[in-house]
């Protein structure tokens, strides 16, 4: 008989997390106590969602010759050939737009992607809520952490693009530190509470894939924000737009300025939202996961 | 000291997605009693209902039933997965669930790298890994196939992984479904004297099984569940000899009186119920 089981029983792990108490669903003290244990006990179990997020990535390429590389390349094919016909379009001068682009569509494939997938974060993980008490925060936080790896490797293609048309890198550009740790956040709040939310209703997916659609084309993403400068009515439309904020903190540092102040205040007021939301919906939501995945 | 206890529990299944017409009728009608509705007159499936019991350390629980009696939902209720509709449940205790046949294992990934997440999610140190791997390999006795990806295993060895990872944790708690009983003779016996041992260390097992004779061989304690309700609770020949039909209860008894002693032989025979 193994060693490990005939040994003493106080290893190293303590019994941290050995006393579990769960009873019916008795209100919100309750409801909130247990997402609180439910965040504590995915956070202590960090480790495990990195090496769910970097399996997630090789799996997704084992017997690929370039692996991970595809998603670098893919991008740089994508901005590449985009970049040439919208600046034409646009009449926009090729070396500013360039890096706009390639700026903006890494960082909201990074977007859509984190919101796309936090769609599907415990419906993808059946298996493994119906097979063991683990965290939910867990399969969110694996679902954010994927996708940060591959939006490192889709940053890369960004470098390029700087040394050929010589766009300058500036210290402002460490803003971008605050403004990913605030995405990183968000990310995670959204994936709890779309994830739930899309256990429940199937038909919450495809609903949040096409309004990103929408709102692909409806924030300056492909096209500068001056563009619509004066114009009365689709101004507006850009300062109540939470993504266009979101997406600005991390752009304009990227593009050699400080992040606006309204576009500061504008992300961190769509976070306070995202969070609160979050926070009331995944409580809410929590206990009942298991039975809808 | 390990404990599990149940207190008044019930749960209810929402029917979400297949709210046909039919199902209503059935809801409405209330024929067999186990639909209903709560009280947002949702159509729901009454899964358990009022079960309680409580075990502590050297506890060796069987669950039997038909077919749909909530042996599994029970399962998963104690493995702290579902929260129960009403009553509670208290877990003092590391538990460790082998529910599905392979339910924490990344079909793509090898039965190694599996090991490592699973060690992982017991929070083990990576001078704990080492332990734990060469521990989860020498059980499961696989061989090379411990470096394929678990796709590839038979049922079989998605066993005899799934045991060796599951109980090389040294959970003080190991609730088992019946699947587990796919293993060989000679794995059987191993799992076993494996589970034995823990049961000495003052753990608590659950196992749910239609095999008469595992029940016997494994259990100190019966559970007998029909339609989600407990219809009978004590020693494990007690409660058999109301749950088999008569035949079969005759059929259990003479090897127990002839074998003092329980040993795993009549699995080799491969005697079923």
């Amino acid at each position: 008989m193994s060693a490990l089981i005939e040994g003493d029983r106080t290893h190293s792990r303590g019994r941290d997390g050995a006393v579990f108490h769960l009873a019916a669903d008795s209100g919100w003290p309750q409801r909130f106590g247990l997402m609180a244990r439910d965040l504590r006990d995915g956070a202590s179990l960090w480790r495990l969602a990195w090496l769910l997020a970097t399996s997630d990535i090789r799996l997704r390429y084992r017997g690929s010759v370039l692996g991970p590389l595809w998603l670098t390349l893919s991008t740089a094919v994508m901005i590449g050939a985009m970049g040439f016909i919208y600046a034409a379009l646009f009449r926009a001068d090729i070396r500013q737009y360039l890096p706009y682009l390639s700026v903006s569509i890494v960082i909201w494939n990074y977007l859509s992607a984190l919101v796309n997938e936090g769609c599907n974060c415990f419906l993808t993980e059946q298996k493994l809520i119906h097979g063991a008490r683990m965290p939910f925060s867990l399969h969110a936080a694996r679902s954010v952490l994927r996708n940060t790896i591959v939006f490192a490797h889709n940053v890369v293609v960004i470098v390029p693009v700087f040394l050929l048309v010589g766009a300058p890198v500036t210290w402002e550009i460490l803003w971008v530190v605050p403004a990913l740790l605030l995405w990183l956040l968000d990310g995670f709040a959204v994936a709890m509470l779309l994830g739930a939310l899309c256990a429940r209703f199937r038909d919450v997916p495809p609903i949040v894939g096409a309004l990103l659609q929408v709102v692909f084309f409806a924030t300056p993403i492909m096209w500068y924000a001056s563009l619509l400068d004066g114009h009365p009515l689709l101004g507006v439309l850009i300062r109540f737009n939470p993504f266009f904020h979101l997406l600005e903190v991390v752009r304009a540092p990227l593009l050699g300025g400080a992040p606006p102040a309204g576009s500061v205040l504008g992300a961190l007021a769509a976070s306070a939202v995202a969070l609160a939301l979050a926070a009331v919906g995944f409580a809410r939501m929590r206990g009942r996961i298991a039975y809808w995945v | 000291m390990a404990q599990l206890a149940a207190r008044g529990i019930s749960v209810d299944f929402p029917l979400y997605h297949s709210e046909t017409r039919s199902l209503r009728r059935a809801v409405l009608d209330r024929a067999s009693g186990r639909f209903g509705a709560d009280a947002r007159r949702r159509p729901i499936v009454r899964a358990l209902r009022d079960i309680s019991f409580s075990l502590a350390s050297g506890d060796r629980l069987g669950l039997v039933g038909s077919n749909g009696s909530g042996k599994t939902t029970l399962l998963r209720v104690l493995s702290g997965i579902y929260q129960p509709t009403a009553g509670s449940l208290a877990v003092d205790g590391s538990l460790a669930s082998l529910l599905d046949p392979g339910q924490a294992m990344n079909p793509d990934m090898t039965g190694r790298e599996n090991i490592r997440l699973h060690a992982r999610f017991h929070r083990m140190a990576v001078a704990e890994i080492g332990a734990f791997e060469a521990d989860v390999e020498s059980f499961a006795d696989i061989g090379a196939f411990l470096d394929l990806p678990v796709r590839n295993y038979s049922s079989g060895m998605m066993v005899r992984l799934s045991f060796a990872m599951a109980t090389a944790a040294r959970p003080e708690i190991l609730l088992m479904d019946e699947w587990i009983l796919a293993g060989d003779a000679t794995f059987m016996d191993k799992a076993r004297q494996r589970t034995e041992t823990m049961v000495r260390h003052a753990d608590i097992l659950v196992l749910a099984s239609h095999s008469a004779q595992v029940m016997v061989e494994w259990c100190n304690r019966l559970v007998w569940l029909e339609q989600g309700r407990v219809r009978a609770d004590g020693e494990p020949l007690e409660v058999l000899s109301r749950y088999l039909p008569p035949q079969q209860f005759e059929q259990l008894r003479p090897k127990r009186s002839e074998q003092p002693e329980p040993i795993p032989a009549p699995l080799r025979s491969g005697t079923s119920p």
